[in-house]
């Protein structure tokens, strides 16, 4: 065993006492890699299998749609047809776009929401339940009910509006303009993942404990400041947390997109999911996607090395 | 005295200030599944009528004619039943595999436990539209295309990186004296997990299967991509294609089956809300 092996271990694993016998301390490992091995193979089965498929397959031509045609290596065709693609580089722009907006709101509402439910009052429960319940839902309930919502004729959205001003009353919001697209895509992403924000920052706040607060009150600290001066550095853990969770799941957006609109009208609401599903399948051209999928991994793999570098010093 | 009352009318405007934007959050997650409700209640003359007049907030009318109809016409119970299939399923492999995984990673002192667990974390970050592909073509060649068993397997992508994190970080909490005692008292290691282990960590497990579930009744990538045919659908997926082939949209038919895959959900997260909350924070850091 390598000197340094059992420092690291005990990094990763504190307050560990020294172990007994050496030949139990051998058998446990065996045991130890017995017990790890099936959760490794199957993890390694549905992502390490299609990530090696997928750069193989983006080298060569692999199209179902000309079976006759022989999978040819094609060197990087595949990837500069990507880059030079107006589809693709219109699907990272909206991503992109859709990401930075997403995320602004989800954290700004989410922290509002985790310090209204961080306080005592009566009702607190239900106040909870009823954020979670939208966060539980699929997507595909929470797109649905919001195209519902947004339909001119099943909604509320111009039944409402249509009360205020008789214009906004039967408009097309999904599948519209550019504009309305976007909107019903964005409310209900919101929707759905504001109380996911709001679940983890409240986990943050709880941990800060009240004599912080007690001493900046004692020091004459304003709610603001103490706000600005207390909470926000203790929250930074469960912020950055939240912040990557979502920035991963909104740059990987698919479910919403699929249901409101289909990327529709024509292409402006398309992202690179969106276009890595349809490429896959219903073009059913597999070198282009395995292209495209392998710019999906990038992107998701520099986000999450940032989570993991920042969860190592913790665990 | 007028200071004092000053501050207290101060305290109690702040009060209903507060409670009004309680109020507002309430209705902004809750009033849209009340129109879910409402509109699956609606008959299919009320919905081709559309909102307006008497027909508003409060329907003219209450029919659960939507409801026969999913389950008569349009055999939703197929693909519930599909669903439950897959997310019980899923779970249980989670529930067998994932602890199993978090209690060596968490007391067993193997090599790598760092890289083990930095490679279960990027596997639940990866994306999930990156892994069609592939395997597409290979349950294609392995002729179980349009079939919801793999999809067991397949969805463990979503709830065997967090069941794994969650449950060894309990295990790392459950004191060790308990399983030294029952080592010293001659148990292998198989015998202490089952006995002393596994009774402990039950509360933990729970949670794990309670969040494994949500994530697998929740998926549509997959089954999208995957399925084919209408009686081999998941119900979400089965809701995404309902009167896609009609004029008019039947919006009652759709929220109906909205409501019937939205009610396991809801009830998990008015019995379980605490577990799923802590499950999900310890998941992701701690």
């Amino acid at each position: 065993m390598a000197t340094n092996a059992p420092a690291r271990v005990r990094l990763i694993l504190p307050g560990r006492p020294p172990r007994g016998a050496d030949s139990r301390s051998a058998a446990d490992r065996r045991f130890g890699y017995l017990m790890v091995a099936p959760a490794v193979i199957l993890l390694l089965a549905v992502t390490a299998y299609p990530l090696i498929a997928n750069l193989w397959d983006s080298f060569h031509f692999d199209n179902l749609s000309y079976a006759g045609l022989p999978h040819k290596f094609v060197g990087g065709h595949n990837y500069a047809a990507m880059f030079t693609s107006g589809q693709w580089i219109a699907a990272l722009e909206h991503t992109l776009l859709f990401t930075a907006a997403t995320i602004v709101f989800d954290v700004v509402v989410g922290l509002g929401l985790a310090m209204m439910m961080h306080r005592k009052f009566r009702g607190r429960a239900f106040l909870r339940a009823s954020v979670l319940i939208p966060w539980a839902v699929p997507t595909v309930v929470s797109a649905m009910l919001w195209k519902t919502m947004f339909d001119p004729r099943a909604g509320f959205v111009d039944y409402f509006l249509g009360a205020i001003h008789p214009a906004w009353a039967n408009l097309t919001w999904v599948n519209a303009s550019v504009w309305r697209a976007w909107t019903v895509i964005f409310v209900a992403d919101s929707w759905k993942n504001v109380p996911f924000v709001a679940i983890i920052l409240l986990a943050g706040l709880q941990i800060i404990p009240n004599e912080v607060y007690e001493a900046a009150r004692i020091d004459g600290a304003s709610p603001w400041q103490a706000f600005r001066r207390v909470t926000l550095p203790m929250l930074r853990p469960a912020l950055s947390v939240a912040l990557i969770f979502r920035t991963l799941q909104a740059l990987l957006v698919f479910d919403v997109i699929y249901i409101l609109g289909g990327g529709g009208p024509g292409t402006s609401t398309e992202t690179l999911s969106f276009l890595n599903y349809q490429t896959f399948i219903i073009n059913t051209d597999f070198g282009y996607g395995g292209a495209i999928s392998m710019m999906l991994v990038v992107i998701a793999l520099v986000i999450s090395a940032g989570y993991v570098r920042f969860l190592r010093p913790q665990t | 005295m007028t200071a004092i009352a000053r501050q207290a009318r101060r305290g109690a405007t702040r009060q209903v200030l507060f409670y009004l934007a309680v109020l507002l959050i309430v209705v902004v997650a809750l009033f849209p599944f009340y129109w879910i409700l409402r509109t699956s209640l609606e008959s299919n003359n009320q919905v081709a009528a559309g909102v307006g007049g008497s027909n508003g907030v409060i329907p003219s009318h209450l029919s659960v004619s939507a409801y026969a109809n999913i389950f008569s016409q349009q055999h939703f119970l197929t693909p519930l039943v599909n669903s439950i299939i897959v997310a019980l399923g899923t779970t249980v492999v989670t529930i067998i595999v994932g602890p199993l995984a978090g209690y060596a990673l968490a007391r067993l002192n193997i090599r790598g436990t760092g890289a083990i667990l930095a490679f279960i974390l990027l596997a639940g970050f990866f994306p999930v539209l990156a892994m069609i592909g592939p395997l597409f073509l290979l349950l294609k060649d392995l002729n179980i295309l349009d079939n919801i068993y793999p999809l067991i397997i397949v969805y463990l992508v979503y709830t065997l990186p967090l069941s794994t994190w969650l449950l060894k970080n309990f295990f790392e909490q459950i004191p060790r004296e308990l399983e030294e005692a029952a080592l010293v008292d001659g148990a292998t290691r198989l015998q202490t997990l089952r006995r002393v282990i596994i009774p402990v960590a039950l509360p933990g497990v729970f949670t794990a299967a309670i969040l494994s579930f949500i994530l697998a009744w929740n998926d549509f990538a997959f089954a999208v991509s995957f399925l084919r045919t209408t009686s081999h659908f998941t119900a979400p997926l089965s809701i995404a294609t309902f009167g896609q082939s009609q004029f008019q949209v039947f919006y009652n038919l759709i929220d109906a089956a909205v409501v019937v895959v939205s009610i396991p959900i809801a009830l998990l997260v008015l019995f379980a809300q605490r577990r799923i909350v802590s499950g999900l924070t310890a998941g992701s850091f701690r």
